[in-house]
């Protein structure tokens, strides 16, 4: 009975319920994809590296004389690094896990697959992979932190000059691509230098400097390689709340022992704040997603409401006769509530129809997931509470109106 | 009439303050945060040669081999010249003016007392460059021809780096040590910044880079300085600057008009030609090609693609903030038949009070883009503040602030348009009856 007679209200105002319905469809559509973009965001963002994060601060030095030798100033620098006080592990290395700056090497499981790669110059069905190379001295697997889950860190007679090295220690994930099913450990990878290197460890996690590049972001390993350019990062391991004390000192001890060298203000940092920087990007874009979804459903609430407002005071005198015919102050706000779920359902209906489409174009044009089903009831439910909570002021007023006004002339 | 349709809106809108607000709210919004993103790429596809950017040309050839495997992850190699390439575009001298260039950074190291030594960003390049780009001498100039092959050690500073280094006095006749090497400076040029930096090479920052100095290209490669772009192999691992199966040089040149370009484009045709009878080349001569400068900058899509859907979510917040306007107008207005019925029946005409509508969605308009102003200065405030290369260039340029005020009301005036069409057809009679 009541659905009749607001269908048939609605009907008396076609064009402006239209217009609100098209605004709850377009909201719902444009919210809907919205969230599903924060959440792939956060996801990105969220990554786990392998490294323990908390601790880790880095510097980066560069000595600007040419004819020194640079293995031995960073032997000294780093021995100076660790006596300083708070230090409780210091290594020299190339890159870091979301460093940005990455060396990788074209490595296959075999010799063969390697040749083929080579002469085809092309990573497609080689079987082969592109991980990324993280080199560093003695005592990197433990100064980041890294979880060993088999085998063992590398020894002091492994580390070699230049990347001829005989043994790696690979993320697990990297391991099961080279070794599918079986045990990576004590087995093989050959690189640009065509000689096996030996797998001697798996880490748990560990992702590459640049996420995104050369598919999966876990396809990283360690080599026992000091870097030997002249730009060195330093990494350093304290407490938490020394990082920053730990590395002031550590530039003004750097620049007592050898001043000829450039410390870059910018660059000293720590590892959380680098990879706050990498993630700059996503963090801007979740707030301003954040925000424009929010701005949308605020905008349809005050269109909600405003709309409500002008149709109670618009229909007073009806309401009057109503209450004065009996209906109860119960009735005229059911009718109001079920007059927005009304509308807001018809938008949701549409809106539906809209989210996949917006779906499928961003799909197309920024290689987004396609939105999973379960975020339409989610949507819904959210718009039917909007509506709901936007119509209550407007629609309490209305049962307000005592059925005397009816008698009242206009 | 207008000044009376003005008072008659005036009215209208106060006597319901709160609805009013909210309109204007809305559209503020929506306004605020359309033109925050139109404000960015408006900066982002500006002119970097305002005067000369018709006349230059970007030539493109192609050397790959052509088994050559392009990795999806890497920058396209044949973006970039070798060398051999290069030099016989340069030599050739068919364009008007012709320059080579390849990106570098060197230490500097300054003689004065309390200046640390520090890296600064420049330009290895060939004479014309100076002439084909007009930059702003301040003091001297550039190097010539027959120095681009003596391997001469001069150096054109730009200001900045030369206050740094020398603070207001004349710099010119000064030395300067780069990379280790003992230059000459001969020129100083005015900071010089085109906004995107297009000839730089993909690696770039183009928004954000600047080049600080630049010396002769072949004294760079004698050096072994080496470039800070991207130097893409495809024949032997050896690196070898002046390879032929190393790109990593770009190429621009100036052509004064069609027919010039259209000559030089058969140019590089018969040059790629020649180099395939030779052997060098294997791809067909028809994909040498010549793209102008404002094409070529069109082709590289230098906006983010984050920037450009965050102009999507702008404007179709928007759109939502218009059709919120639309049914509260509509509303307002059909609330308003009686009105509207006596005025039809005292003689005036639809579109008479099409008009008076109208004006009343305008007002709306007007408030909301002041409004949406302010919203816009905050979000390119928060823009400045972002770390991408373009976040300093965020600023809004008197185009742009008429744009806001312009789109405010044209939006507004559209938002209105169905409920002033609806309620204009309000029938004089029947509503006097009813009352």
């Amino acid at each position: 009975m009541q659905i009749r007679l607001i269908l048939a209200t609605l009907r008396h105002h076609r064009l402006t319920a239209a217009l609100l319905m098209l605004q709850v469809a377009l909201t719902c559509a444009i919210v809907c994809n919205v969230v599903f973009m924060i959440i792939d965001r956060v996801g990105q963002i969220s990554i786990a590296t392998g490294v323990d994060e908390s601790g880790l601060s880095m510097l980066d030095s560069e000595v600007i004389d040419a004819s020194e030798n640079t293995l031995a100033r960073q032997q000294q620098d780093l021995a100076a690094l660790r006596r300083l006080p708070g230090v409780t592990s210091a290594v020299a290395v190339d890159s870091l896990p979301l460093g940005r700056d990455e060396s990788s090497y074209g490595a296959c499981a075999s010799l063969a697959q390697f040749e083929r790669l080579a002469s085809t110059r092309s990573l497609d069905q080689s079987g082969c992979l592109q991980p990324a190379v993280l080199g560093g001295t003695a005592g990197e697997l433990n100064t980041l932190g890294l979880h060993l889950v088999e085998g063992r860190d590398f020894h002091q007679d492994e580390f070699v000059k230049g990347d001829a090295v005989a043994v790696a220690i690979l993320s697990r994930a990297l391991a099961e691509k080279f070794y599918p099913g079986k045990d990576a450990l004590g087995q093989t990878i050959i690189t640009g230098s065509r000689k096996p290197v030996r797998i001697i460890g798996i880490v748990d996690t560990l992702v590459r400097p640049k996420l995104n590049a050369f598919g999966s972001n876990q396809l990283a390993m360690l080599w026992p390689m000091p870097p030997d350019s002249r730009s060195t990062t330093f990494l350093l391991r304290s407490t938490p709340q020394d990082r920053h004390a730990v590395l002031q000192l550590a530039v003004s001890q750097l620049m007592r022992i050898e001043p000829n060298r450039i410390i870059a203000p910018e660059l000293v940092r720590t590892y959380s704040d680098m990879r706050k920087a990498y993630f700059e990007h996503d963090t801007t874009m979740i707030s301003l997603l954040a925000s424009s979804g929010l701005g949308l459903l605020f905008v349809t609430a005050l269109g909600i409401t405003g709309l409500a407002n002008f149709w109670v005071q618009q229909r007073t005198r009806t309401i009057g006769i109503r209450r004065a015919i009996g209906a109860t102050r119960g009735d005229i706000l059911r009718y109001f509530q079920t007059e927005n779920f009304l509308i807001v359902s018809f938008g949701i209906v549409l809106g539906m129809l809209l989210a996949f489409a917006l779906n499928l174009t961003l799909m197309k044009f920024y290689e987004l997931p396609r939105l999973p089903l379960y975020y339409l009831p989610i949507g819904a439910l959210l718009l039917w509470i909007l509506g709901q909570l936007a119509v209550l002021g407007p629609a309490l007023r209305a049962a307000a109106v005592p059925p005397v006004v009816a008698t009242r002339s206009v | 009439m207008f000044g009376y349709y003005l008072d008659l809106a005036w009215h209208s809108l106060k006597r319901s303050p709160v609805l009013t607000a909210l309109m204007v709210l809305a559209i503020g919004l929506g306004i605020g945060a359309s033109m925050t993103m139109i404000t960015v790429l408006h900066v982002m596809s500006g002119d970097p040669l305002p005067e000369r950017s018709s006349t230059i040309y970007a030539p493109h050839l192609n050397p790959l081999p052509l088994d050559f495997h392009q990795n999806p992850y890497a920058p396209d190699p044949a973006a970039s010249f070798t060398w051999p390439d290069a030099m016989a575009l340069l030599k050739a001298h068919r364009a008007e003016h012709q320059a080579v260039m390849a990106g570098g950074q060197l230490l500097v190291r300054p003689d004065q007392a309390g200046l640390h030594p520090f890296y600064a960003n420049g330009r290895f390049t060939t004479n014309e460059f100076f002439s084909m780009f007009g930059v702003p001498m301040l003091r001297g100039g550039g190097w010539s021809a027959a120095d681009d092959d003596t391997l001469v050690r001069s150096v054109v500073l730009a200001e900045t780096l030369s206050r740094r280094l020398f603070g207001t006095i004349d710099s010119v006749g000064r030395s300067v040590s780069l990379g280790n090497t003992t230059f000459r400076v001969i020129g100083v040029a005015r900071d010089w910044q085109p906004r995107p930096l297009f000839y730089a090479d993909t690696t770039a920052k183009v928004f954000s880079d600047s080049d600080l100095f630049f010396l002769p290209l072949s004294t760079s490669i004698d050096l072994k300085f080496g470039s800070n772009g991207n130097e893409s192999s495809w024949g032997g691992s050896s690196i070898d600057m002046k390879s032929s199966t190393m790109s990593w040089l770009q190429v621009w040149v100036q052509l004064r008009n069609v027919s010039q370009a259209s000559a030089y484009r058969q140019f590089l045709m018969d040059y790629s030609a020649q180099q395939k009878s030779l052997g060098h080349f294997q791809r067909s001569p028809e994909e040498a090609t010549l793209t102008p400068l404002i094409v070529w900058l069109k082709q590289r899509n230098l906006v983010p693609s984050d920037v450009r859907m965050q102009l999507w979510l702008a404007l179709g917040f928007l759109l939502v903030c218009m059709i919120n306007i639309a049914a509260l107008l509509l509303a307002k207005f059909l609330r308003r038949s009686g009105e509207v019925s006596v005025r039809r029946a005292l003689g005036a005409k639809r579109r008479d009070i099409f008009f008076q509508l109208g004006i009343e969605s305008a007002l709306i308009g007007v408030a909301g883009g002041v409004l949406g102003l302010l919203i816009t200065q905050l979000g390119l405030l928060s823009v400045r503040h972002r770390s991408d290369d373009y976040a300093k260039l965020a600023q809004m340029d008197t185009p742009m602030l008429l744009a806001t005020l312009l789109l405010a009301i044209v939006a507004s005036v559209l938002a209105g348009l169905i409920p002033a069409w609806h309620t204009c057809r309000v029938a004089p009679a029947l509503q006097l009856t009813t009352q």
